[in-house]
């Protein structure tokens, strides 16, 4: 039976079979795999409902003048060539956002992992405790704390310390001053960012081979630099990749943070990403066909640089 | 026992060290939580002082009194809320882990027409910001006719894009043997996925209903729901404290102090939970 299934995979391989065919042995194999598409079909459903055709219709607004109370009217590339072009704001959004990525997408990246095999280690109740400790930001989602400690008088926790200290004079207006405001956002984004990536690849190393490290302490692995290179990531490529693109995902997405601590719209758009341009657009402006464009945009980006990542990690990956 | 046959050899220095950092990260890591605590246990009066304080003299409860004052003043009873946001957060984080795995499994494991295609599928769509999609999906949920019920929470859980993603990386690690062999002793997929791929990577599960509590537990689906008595408690708080704003700023305190702490217990729960199955079962491989 096994045999059999194996010979028809080899078979649609092949190229020179004709177009009828391959068709009838596509039906064949999806026949024989019923439970399978019987197990997928309740997510495929609503995944169906509520992403593939709410992003199908996005990426379809994207070239249409739409302002949600009119029907669409269809333009052409007019929404990107407006974006490059006349949209100022877009530009000073993009450069922000990749900003964002290039500097908090590597360094949360390697946060979580470094601190997950560091705390994988550990006995299990103090690895527990770490854990929840590291979480707990993202947890308990409270990063609007940062608006106090960093609030632009003298009461806010940052000006009195540092003024108390001698080192400042005046209150500094953190979260109004271009010349800290990106750092700021930089520095709260990487306080939360032990989240997703952290915790799966927590679960990950938890879930390792333990006799393979057992067998390379044999084979002369010596340090745990080394099991890490050989013995450890080998064996995580699949949440390395998990890992990744949810980093993608959050770095690409920075907004909440930065309209929570900067107000909406910051001062000079200083703090404006892509995400908040589109929330201005599609939600204060009622230009939805604009908004979509600039997703679509956002997330041609996010896709190149997996594409990117792919590549990198494709020593570890299996897929 | 596994314990005895310790791998390579770890040096004291590098221990000290390791927990020396870890434990300079932590104390970093918390220091705004603890801020957050000691805020809500602060006077009115010491909230605004000046200089600012870290901690508090003279810690009161009379924040989260108040807060329980103006929770009973609310038009619907607060228990309303309370009970729409437990059973989203139950609902919600059960069906997402079950059709996740169910998707996860096939994907992971067997082979079929279209499987890679479906898994690119998942994995673009998570990189798809959400902002202009509210649209398209409040039409979708109109003509399948869920908006304002219990249902415009329930359903989007079970498109579980980020579940499968996880579950199914996992999946992938577990030897094809050991599922084979249950195939040769006459147990079916539906069999083989709960009793066999499910034990065997609790830690990724656990951590999905982390992550799936977490977001049912904090969400508002605003959007899409306008009957009062079917909002939730995270739309109900911000309705009477108005997070940020000066009055009521104890109270704000006080009600993001006790929403954080279910999703911590139950964090604290999986996460001991694992620890218990890993020590229990050395199996794998």
């Amino acid at each position: 039976m096994a045999a059999t299934k194996q010979r028809e995979i080899e078979l649609l391989k092949k190229k020179r079979l004709s177009f009828s065919e391959r068709a009838a042995l596509t039906w064949k194999q999806m026949k024989d795999n019923k439970i399978n598409y019987l197990m997928i079909l309740p997510f495929m459903v609503f995944f169906a409902l509520f992403t593939i055709i709410p992003i199908g219709a996005s990426v379809v607004l994207s070239f249409t003048r739409f302002d949600i109370l009119n029907p669409p009217v269809f333009i052409g590339w007019d929404n990107y060539l407006r974006m490059f072009l006349e949209d100022s704001v877009f530009l000073i959004a993009l450069k922000n956002t990749l900003q964002f990525a290039v500097i908090t997408g590597p360094v949360s990246y390697l946060l979580c992992f470094i601190f997950a095999w560091f705390i994988n280690d550990l006995p299990p109740i103090a690895r527990a405790f770490f854990t929840v400790v590291f979480y707990a930001p993202t947890l308990a989602n409270i990063y609007f704390i940062f608006q106090y400690i960093f609030s632009s008088d003298m009461y806010g926790l940052a000006n009195s310390v540092l003024m108390n200290l001698g080192i400042l004079d005046e209150p500094i207006t953190w979260l109004k001053d271009p010349d800290y405001m990106m750092n700021i956002v930089i520095f709260v984004q990487l306080w939360c960012s032990l989240g997703t990536g952290f915790l799966s690849f927590v679960a990950g190393l938890q879930n390792l081979d333990p006799s393979l490290a057992e067998a390379g302490a044999i084979d002369g692995v010596r340090n745990r630099f080394q099991e890490l290179f050989y013995i450890t990531l080998p064996q995580m490529g699949g949440m390395l990749m998990f890992g990744a693109v949810m980093q993608i995902a959050s770095s690409f997405a920075v907004g909440a943070i930065s309209s929570a601590l900067l107000g909406f719209p910051s001062v000079d758009y200083a703090g404006h990403t892509l995400t908040l341009h589109i929330s201005d657009f599609g939600n204060t402006r009622f230009e939805l066909g604009y908004a979509s464009a600039v997703a679509v945009a956002l997330f041609a980006l996010m896709i190149l640089t997996k594409i990117l990542i792919n590549k990198l990690l494709a020593r570890y990956s299996h897929d | 026992m596994s314990t005895k046959l310790r791998r390579t050899k770890a040096s004291v220095v590098g221990d000290i060290s390791t927990y020396l950092l870890l434990a300079l990260y932590a104390a970093f890591m918390s220091l705004p939580l603890i801020y957050a605590v000691v805020q809500s246990v602060k006077p009115y009066n010491e909230l605004f002082i000046f200089p600012p304080r870290f901690f508090t003299n003279n810690p009161t409860l009379m924040n989260f009194r108040k807060l329980f004052d103006l929770t009973s003043t609310a038009w619907v009873p607060f228990s309303r809320y309370v009970f729409n946001t437990i059973l989203n957060t139950v609902v919600g984080t059960v069906i997402h882990i079950i059709s996740a795995a169910m998707c996860a499994y096939p994907l992971a494991k067997n082979r079929f027409p279209g499987k890679n295609l479906i898994f690119n599928l998942v994995v673009w769509s998570l990189l798809f910001t959400g902002g202009v999609t509210e649209i398209p999906v409040y039409l979708v949920m109109s003509t399948i006719g869920i908006i304002d019920t219990y249902f415009a929470y329930w359903l989007p859980e079970i498109a579980a894009t980020m579940g499968v993603f996880l579950l199914k990386q996992n999946m992938a690690e577990i030897p094809d043997a050991m599922i084979e062999a249950a195939r040769i002793d006459g147990a079916g997929e539906w069999k083989i996925l709960w009793s066999i791929v499910m034990p065997s990577i609790k830690p990724a599960w656990l951590t999905l209903a982390i992550f799936s509590f977490q977001r049912n537990w904090n969400a508002t689906a605003s959007s899409y729901i306008y009957t009062e008595t079917l909002k939730t408690l995270p739309t109900a708080l911000s309705q009477i404290t108005a997070a940020g704003s000066v009055a009521r700023a104890g109270e704000a305190y006080a009600a993001s102090v006790l929403m954080m702490i279910p999703p911590i217990i139950f964090f604290i729960f999986a996460q001991s939970s694992t620890v218990k199955t890993m020590a229990h079962a050395g199996i794998k491989g």
